[in-house]
């Protein structure tokens, strides 16, 4: 029972990266610094949101309360989210979006790739749909990441300060607490140490090949998977709630 | 009030194994790879395709409108080159 | 041969229905008829994305909001087919966009509405695309090839666009009666809108006869009209929704509904730019070119650094 709302937790967190992620890519369509563009971050939209639909639907099951997908996404408080603080940071211009999606990406697919060997079956079923996804994803963001590193002086300087700022964000992709701890001794999950290294290869390789620099300061911001967002989060949470909370009780 | 735009690349389709690329539109694109993944997002968002080929426009070339009679006219005679202007009797079968 | 013969060649081979496609013969003025209805068109596609956007980060749940994603997001992809149909007729896509963002070119004034309810997401998506439908159909025999064919393809498209509006309000109208009040106010707003998307009267049209002649239009804006009030009033029935007309009534004589005029008055100022939208619609879109700027010319010079590199 212990292991299954440790189970539960995990996959939580997983499925609230993806929702919130969505939501914030979401809010470019119509956007787009050019169409196919605009179209281009509406896939991962809508991939991130199928993510986040079976990844609730399979959290829901483990808990085994009867609630839903969307009870889930929409029907709890701020403090009950535990995405990590990256994905709901404001998206800013095209540079800081796509970096953070870049980082997000090149920390997701090494997951996913592991989370298939998982002997938790659903969700290692939900792992192998997903990686075919998430490797497009970080294909289209790391060529991105390095047209804008290897562009012009402005987009350079654009990609640069989306790292410098996004930088203190990524440490907490890493986070391990008890929860963690338990399922990687049971062998249900990956070692994060692993995920990290692989994710610190595709970043500075793409980086390298952009001709942008990892930052030096090394400042660490985390709190997201405990449930402590920043600011922006309870704006987010206001937008996707909304019609929830104005109209509660109501099917749609 | 113009900036830098993008060139046009014309995009074929696979549609499945064992059938033709076929021209399906066209998109913008800075460059070869990107205009891929475009074409990807733009054209096969419904299961089109399996393959897809881009070619910047600016690469193709075509018969010239005011050519057209004498390019293709004159195989309109050539009536010989199809099965129907053959007669065979009745009754012979596998031809 | 003279222009006259020319003229007449081109008459013949529409009325023998053959498509015109972009390296024929065509009189200018065909040609510039098409620039103005296809790039209004796709500017009406793009545009149109803003008001249905706005909701996306406020779907009630996530079907509707990948629902609503996908649906805008095709939207983007009509748009840039039909940028592309008028790149076939020697007009390139920055030069159409710039026309609309200065205000030369015009879009569906439908636009202008704006989208207040979830319920009017639904009401978009039964009446607004419902009219777009009932004009796309028609355009997809039109006599220009590349418009045809970007018709074939956004009817394809469009078809899931309509139902999921429909779909959508069955569920406000079988729900509780703050949701069915939610849906009738919203066909209160947009009926009447829906009905000028097909434009001003046959009577006060300008181009309407020499498009009809020359097969880019099939069916007068009246007779589009009348088909979508006739296709429409059941589908209302069937949901229980009012609709905000106290002449619309069934003619058996001319076994079509009649229904009241329009404000053209309204409809007028909306396409003047007097709408409850305009300059927000319009100034989003500038806003997303002008942001967008430096992306674009970072990857131009991303792909000259590489082309000189292999060159080199």
């Amino acid at each position: 029972m212990m292991e299954q709302s440790a189970l539960f937790e995990y996959v939580l967190r997983m499925s609230d990266d993806s929702l919130i992620l969505a939501q914030r890519l979401g809010e470019w369509c119509g956007h787009g610094p050019i169409l196919e563009e605009d179209i281009a971050l509406t896939n991962i939209s809508l991939d991130l949101i199928g993510q986040a639909i079976s990844l609730y639907d399979l959290a829901a099951d483990l808990e085994g309360k009867g609630r839903n997908h969307d009870q889930l996404a929409y029907m709890r408080y701020e403090q009950e989210y535990k995405n990590v603080l990256l994905v709901e940071q404001p998206n800013g211009d095209f540079a800081m979006t796509m970096l953070r999606q870049f980082f997000f990406d090149a920390f997701r697919l090494p997951l996913y790739e592991a989370l298939m060997q998982s002997p938790v079956e659903q969700l290692a079923a939900i792992a192998a749909k997903s990686v075919k996804e998430t490797r497009y994803h970080l294909k289209h963001s790391s060529e991105w990441v390095i047209r804008m590193g290897d562009g012009t002086d402005e987009s350079h300087k654009r990609a640069q300060d989306a790292i410098d700022h996004l930088w203190r964000y990524t440490h907490e992709l890493f986070y391990v607490d008890a929860i963690d701890h338990a399922l990687l001794a049971d062998g249900k999950i990956p070692n994060m140490e692993t995920i990290q290294a692989k994710w610190m290869t595709t970043v500075t390789s793409i980086l390298q090949e952009a001709t942008l620099e990892i930052p030096k300061n090394n400042w660490k911001f985390e709190g997201g998977r405990e449930g402590r967002h920043s600011e922006h989060m309870g704006y987010l949470l206001a937008d996707l709630q909304y019609m929830q909370r104005a109209y509660p009780n109501m099917e749609w | 009030m113009s900036t830098i735009e993008w060139p046009l690349w014309e995009v074929f389709i696979r549609s499945k194994q064992g059938l033709n690329h076929k021209h399906v539109g066209s998109l913008r694109a800075p460059d070869a790879t990107l205009a891929l993944e475009n074409a990807r997002d733009v054209y096969t968002r419904r299961s089109e395709g399996i393959s897809i080929w881009v070619v910047e426009s600016a690469h193709i070339h075509a018969t010239d409108i005011d050519d057209a009679a004498s390019f293709f006219e004159p195989s309109d005679t050539k009536i010989y080159r199809h099965p129907t202007f053959y007669e065979v009797p009745d009754g012979v079968k596998h031809m | 041969m003279t222009q006259a013969e020319k003229e007449l060649r081109f008459q013949e081979k529409i009325d023998r229905e053959i498509k015109i496609e972009p390296n024929d013969w065509m009189p200018d003025e065909y040609r510039q008829t098409l620039v103005r209805q296809i790039s209004q068109h796709a500017h009406s596609e793009v545009v149109g994305m803003l008001p249905e956007g706005n909701w996306i980060t406020r779907a009630p749940n996530l079907r509707r909001k990948a629902v609503l994603l996908a649906k805008v997001q095709d939207e983007a992809g009509h748009g840039l087919y039909l940028y592309s149909a008028v790149e076939t007729l020697g007009t390139s896509r920055e030069q159409t966009i710039d026309d609309l963002h200065s205000g030369k070119a015009k879009y569906s004034s439908i636009f202008n509405y704006p989208a207040l309810t979830w319920a009017d997401i639904g009401t978009i998506g039964w009446l607004v695309d419902g009219a777009a439908i009932m004009n796309q159909v028609a355009l997809c025999r039109t006599s220009y090839g590349p418009y045809a064919r970007a018709m074939v393809k956004i009817c394809k498209e469009e078809s899931f666009h309509q139902r999921q509006g429909y779909e959508s309000l069955i569920k406000l109208c079988n729900g509780t009666p703050q949701q069915k009040a939610m849906a009738q106010d919203a066909m209160n707003r947009f009926w009447w809108p829906a009905l000028m998307m097909f434009g001003p009267s046959d009577a006060e049209s300008t181009h309407s006869d020499q498009s009809i002649k020359w097969k880019i239009k099939r069916f007068t804006n009246d007779e589009l009209r009348q088909s979508f009030v006739d296709a429409t009033v059941p589908q209302a029935e069937i949901l229980g929704l009012t609709i905000p007309d106290s002449n619309l009534k069934w003619n058996e004589e001319r076994g079509h509904y009649d229904f009241s005029e329009i404000d053209w008055n309204e409809f007028w100022q909306v396409v003047k730019g007097n709408g409850p939208c305009n300059k927000e619609r319009l100034a989003a879109r500038v806003k997303a070119k002008e942001e967008g700027a430096w992306v674009r010319e970072a990857a131009s010079a991303f792909a000259k650094k590489r082309a000189m590199k292999k060159s080199a």
